[in-house]
């Protein structure tokens, strides 16, 4: 790598770097996020350590709540809750108490759907990587469920999965797909593995369109079967795209919301993180916050372990690739 | 985040223009001294805000329109939230912490009233803005009362009915006993027995309150705020609907009703009994309905004889940043005045007003209303406490666990105990 414009451009960036002027040009972008994206993280944080107002028994009404501590945070991490009798371990059917199944709960559906959705969607990626006839359109049709808006898909699932809708009847079944503890959490899974499906073969499909095809072919002069090709050959240069597509939708899922809240909204047996959020966040901001910066951390760590230990890359620079080539 | 390379000086022009970005989006009050004692005489054009309006007559808009005619310089606007309860709260919220003057009168669901009261988001409605409320029925008032102030007008009610289907039940269970005892009728038609709403949500709390209340039992105390559930009532109300539903009196899909699935089962005629709300009359008697002529209402069943219905509704209230207080009041005033509840009561939403529900033009329009009256006089508010969300997710979480199985009776009932005592903190 050598080309003289290449040069040039390094130079100019140096340039420009020691005469400072490339803060100027990155300021606006830096205010704009510091708004949008500094700011309501920062008020979050300095929420969660303020207690939620709370009632003055003289007056029946609200008073601001002061300083928290780290209260907020133990509240959930500890399941302490306030009650009149001082601090009690949270009982069932307080928030505080759904803390730690939502945790599994939230981890459960990451493992189970990520690793279903990116089977599904390397075999999907290797049929349409083929040229066939009519593969434009099937490329196209299988992006569907993509493009319907997840509220609608759940709502369609929903109806799918009543208990005198087409699944019960197709198989022949009785059973409630949306409050069966563990029937529940199928119906929401396969809902995402409907939606979510597609996207993970198109990311995975754009990589595999980059690995060149004179190396298949030498491998088949060399007498490598078609398994020997895709285990030495497709999947390990595959594997940037498809850690990227992990990650991707590891952090998506993580923060799910919309799908099990419109299909089975108020079961205990799948109320996911965000869920607790929300519904927290009616009952006192504050703590709410709290809850939504450990969810970050949560999703953070993990992003962290999948970016550090397995090497994804979501932005890979030019750099990158000249080391890697 | 990059943010550790920022300059100092970007920070500082960041931090500033943050600043002037939170103070231009207006703070329409100024912080001097209390929003409750400001504006009390201002008069001028208000804004209304009420959920989606789905009176087929258009209620809200006739109120309006009539309010507007009589007078022309203090004008009523009419915002219009959306259909769900919840994004209504929501919606309120947001603008009273915001301290926005834009919302003059409020139309609060009767569950929220006492939150609203609490954080001081409401004009209690004393001295200038004191209403008759003598007219008006009482279990009404008491949902607009917070510690012994008044604090919103009741705009319209709401009780639960029993639905039967008159041609397989001549006679209409008067007690729960009763009722079950009818169930072997369903068996022999091979339809469902009983139902109401009973997925994990707010109509869980009303179905489980009403059984509860109907044996005797109740959610806190005079006070509102110590709780009283844990007793040898309450867990005998809650036995019985968890043992219906263990025996298969109560469809095993009724766990996932809600209003409407509740009402698509008695309406397609698979259910001989439903506790469900007045809006299901108009909708079961229309055509396509496979039930039509075949059903009638009664009060819902009760322990020894009528039970108690749990309070739905709206009430009016004026809000405390609003800066035509004293045309607010007069409007709160006339949404219950005996001109304008004639216009809900058409719009078959239930009148506040006694004595509308002895009109004979209305009940040949409505014929529920008798039994509705008699339902509504038996009511019980929901519990009214500032801390609803959570008192409400206590109740419902508990009933599902021991509908599912997942818990005892008795310790669904202590697990509401508990709950409620934590709800305040």
């Amino acid at each position: 790598m050598s080309d003289p414009s290449g040069a040039k451009q390094r130079g100019l960036a140096l340039e420009l770097r020691q005469s400072g002027k490339a803060w100027l040009f990155v300021a606006p972008v830096l205010v704009a996020l510091a708004v949008v994206i500094g700011y309501p993280v920062f008020e979050a944080i300095w929420m969660s350590f303020s207690k939620d107002s709370g009632i003055d028994p003289a007056t029946g009404m609200f008073v601001e709540g002061g300083s928290a501590g780290f209260s907020n945070y133990t509240h959930w991490l500890l399941q302490q809750c306030g009650s009149l009798n001082g601090m009690v371990s949270c009982p069932t059917g307080t928030l505080g108490s759904q803390f730690w199944s939502a945790v599994g709960i939230t981890l459960f559906f990451t493992v189970v759907m990520v690793s279903i959705e990116a089977l599904l969607g390397l075999g999907m990626a290797m049929v349409m990587g083929k040229t066939f006839r009519g593969r434009a359109l099937l490329r196209a049709a299988v992006l569907i469920p993509w493009a319907i808006p997840t509220a609608v898909t759940a709502r369609l699932w929903e109806f799918m999965f009543q208990y005198d809708g087409v699944v019960n009847r197709v198989l022949g079944t009785h059973i409630l797909w949306t409050s069966d503890m563990w029937a529940s959490r199928f119906a929401v899974v396969a809902a995402d593995v409907w939606k979510t499906t597609p996207f993970m073969a198109l990311l995975i499909l754009a990589g595999l369109q980059v690995i060149p095809a004179d190396v298949y072919e030498a491998a088949k002069v060399d007498g490598a079967t078609a398994w020997q090709r895709f285990v030495h050959i497709t999947l390990p240069l595959l594997k940037p795209a498809l850690l990227v597509a992990v990650l991707f939708r590891t952090m998506d899922t993580l923060r799910i919301y919309d799908l099990p809240a419109i299909m089975t909204l108020g079961n205990p047996s799948t109320n996911t993180l965000s869920i607790l959020v929300v519904e927290q966040v009616r009952q006192g901001p504050n703590s709410a916050a709290a809850l939504s910066v450990i969810t970050f951390l949560l999703v953070f760590a993990i992003a962290f372990i999948l970016v550090k230990v397995l090497g994804a890359n979501a932005v890979r620079t030019q750099e990158d690739q000249r080391k890697a080539n | 985040m990059a943010l550790k390379f920022v300059p100092r000086a970007t920070m500082a022009a960041a931090s500033i223009a943050l600043l002037t970005a939170t103070f231009a989006s207006g703070c329409s009050s100024d912080d001097g001294g209390n929003a409750l004692d400001q504006n009390l005489t201002g008069r001028g054009p208000i804004t209304y805000v009420e959920g989606k309006d789905t009176t087929e007559t258009g209620v809200v808009k006739q109120l309006i329109d009539r309010w507007n005619a009589a007078h022309p310089n203090e004008q009523v606007t009419f915002k219009e939230q959306s259909a769900d309860g919840t994004q209504q709260h929501d919606d309120l919220a947001e603008h009273f912490r915001a301290k926005q003057d834009g919302y003059d009168v409020v139309a609060l669901d009767v569950k929220d009233t006492a939150e609203f009261a609490a954080k001081g988001w409401v004009q209690p409605l004393e001295g200038n803005f004191a209403i008759d409320t003598a007219p008006l029925l009482a279990p009404t008032v008491a949902s607009a009362t917070y510690n012994g102030k008044l604090y919103a007008a009741p705009k319209n009610t709401n009780g639960g009915l029993l639905y039967y289907r008159k041609d397989l039940v001549p006679n209409p269970p008067k007690t729960w006993s009763e009722m079950l005892g009818q169930c072997q009728v369903a068996r022999d038609n091979n339809i469902g027995c009983y139902a109401g709403q009973l997925a994990p949500y707010e109509g869980l709390t009303v179905n489980t309150s009403e059984v509860i209340n109907a044996f005797g039992g109740s959610f806190v105390g005079a006070d509102g705020k110590t709780p009283t559930v844990n007793s040898p009532e309450s867990k005998a109300g809650l036995k019985v609907l968890v043992d219906a539903y263990k025996n298969g009196d109560i469809p095993k899909e009724a766990i996932t009703f809600k209003e409407g699935e509740s009402a698509s089962a008695f309406e397609s005629g698979k259910l001989l009994f439903l506790r469900n709300w007045p809006y299901l009359y108009a909708q079961a008697s229309a055509d396509g309905s496979a039930v039509k002529d075949k059903f009638g209402v009664a009060p819902l069943p009760g322990d020894k004889g009528v039970g108690a219905s749990t309070l739905g509704g709206y009430n009016a209230a004026i809000s405390a940043f609003s800066k035509n207080k004293a045309t607010a009041a007069d409007f709160v005033r006339y949404l219950i005045s005996e001109e304008a509840q004639q216009i809900i009561a058409s719009g078959s939403l239930p009148s506040v007003r006694t004595s509308l529900y002895d009109d004979p033009a209305l009940i040949a329009k409505m014929p529920y209303l008798p039994t509705l009256k008699e339902s509504i006089a038996s009511a019980v508010p929901r519990p009214v406490t500032p801390f609803y969300p959570a008192v409400s997710k206590a109740i419902q979480d508990n009933a599902y666990a021991a509908l599912t199985g997942a818990k005892s009776v008795d310790d669904a009932v202590a697990g509401m105990q508990k709950g409620i005592e934590t709800a305040g903190s």
